[in-house]
């Protein structure tokens, strides 16, 4: 078999899971995208094993321990997805603007929302930093 | 490292059966990768993920590595998918169609995606134009020959990798646990400030509960932060009740 063919579907599968990263806002979705992504880094370790006939055969060693990697780092990221709802009441990735440096930053991209919880935020959270505080609460 | 002869290979022009079926399952694939990042319904995107899994494991069937497609059948399809599946009814992901499923910056996304396989592309086909994969012999993935090189080579990563998973494992227990049984908040930082100490801890929790009890039908209509104003409104006459 032509190696370019398990290489170019590696390619195309990666560069899907990347626009799937960049342009999801679910959290969820976006480690549904993490995971093609690392599938298509699979894919590529085994093409490239069985290319080169390893005697060790660390292509496929390695990926099976990509795969166990992967399930731990689903199973922490939804750990963290569930409690980032719990606390928020959403898994919106561009509503998780805590940490940003400025005031201008943390105010939410969509404005219809902005405006409704700006009555609720100038009445309990005046500061920034406190509106960070709470956010851990 | 044995190559395959260039010399006496046909080329693109004459593929061979297994090339054909490898480039026909590879385009299902990507078409059904494709749709996973791009559908509006959220457990539809999960649902294409498991054809675009399982066809990862025909192509790993393909290229002769068969334990680490039933490996990729069982954890990918059979436990991952699950979970995702379950993660997204724990957060109430709608049924039907939801309109803000992808962020505003979809059109820099798609450039950057479409720039980068481009380039990908292009660098892979010409590094690899002559090279052939040797499928002959024995399989090279058998269970047989998995066996032999995991636990003849391999065996100090795998015992750190079942190490790995165990912390993995008690790390999310962790994250996902409600709250320490001990009273202990943990993000108490708030809870902290205007505590005067004494029965405040245990009565968070009752107070915690109620409005976890009465707000559970309407929760996820509202945003989180009319959420904790609220919290923080029965807190505060909560406390007065107490004084």
């Amino acid at each position: 078999m032509h190696l370019a063919y398990p290489a170019v579907l590696a390619v195309l599968l990666f560069c899907t899971g990347l626009y799937g990263v960049l342009a999801r806002r679910n959290a969820i979705l976006v480690l549904m995208s993490v995971e093609l992504m690392l599938n298509a880094v699979n894919l590529n370790l085994v093409a490239f094993d069985v290319w080169l006939r390893d005697a060790l055969h660390a292509g496929q060693a390695l990926t099976l321990f990509t795969i166990a990697i992967a399930a731990a780092e689903i199973g922490i990221g939804l750990a963290i997805v569930l409690a980032v709802y719990r606390n928020r009441g959403s898994s919106d990735i561009d509503r998780l603007r805590d940490t940003a440096e400025t005031d201008d930053a943390e105010t939410l991209p969509d404005d219809a929302d902005a405006a409704r919880d700006s009555t609720a935020d100038q009445a309990t959270a005046p500061a920034g930093k406190a509106k960070k505080a709470e956010a851990t609460a | 490292m044995t190559l395959a002869a260039t010399a006496g290979h046909p080329g693109f022009l004459s593929p061979t059966g297994v090339e054909i079926a490898f480039v026909l399952v590879g385009l299902v694939t990507f078409g059904a990768a494709l749709i996973t990042v791009t559908t509006k319904q959220l457990v539809h995107a999960a649902l294409w993920l498991v054809v675009a899994l399982g066809g990862i494991a025909v192509e790993y069937l393909l290229l002769t590595a068969e334990f680490i497609a039933w490996v990729q059948v069982l954890i990918y399809v059979g436990s991952i998918v699950v979970l995702l599946l379950f993660g997204l009814m724990l957060t109430r992901a709608p049924i039907g169609r939801s309109p803000d499923a992808d962020s505003g910056n979809r059109g820099l996304a798609l450039g950057v995606a479409v720039a980068s396989a481009a380039a990908l592309v292009w660098v892979v086909v010409d590094a690899f134009r002559t090279t052939w994969i040797n499928l002959e012999g024995p399989a090279q993935g058998s269970t047989k020959a998995s066996g032999e090189f995991l636990f003849r080579h391999w065996v100090l990563p795998f015992e750190a990798l079942s190490v790995l998973l165990l912390a993995a494992l008690v790390g999310a227990i962790v994250l996902s646990r409600k709250e320490g049984k001990d009273g202990k908040d943990p993000g108490g930082g708030v809870g902290a400030k205007g505590s005067k100490g004494g029965p405040r801890g245990k009565d968070r929790h009752v107070m915690r509960d109620r409005t976890d009890r009465t707000d559970r039908e309407d929760r996820t209509a509202r945003t989180a932060r009319t959420y904790r104003t609220d919290r923080q409104e029965q807190s505060a006459a909560s406390r007065e009740d107490m004084s």
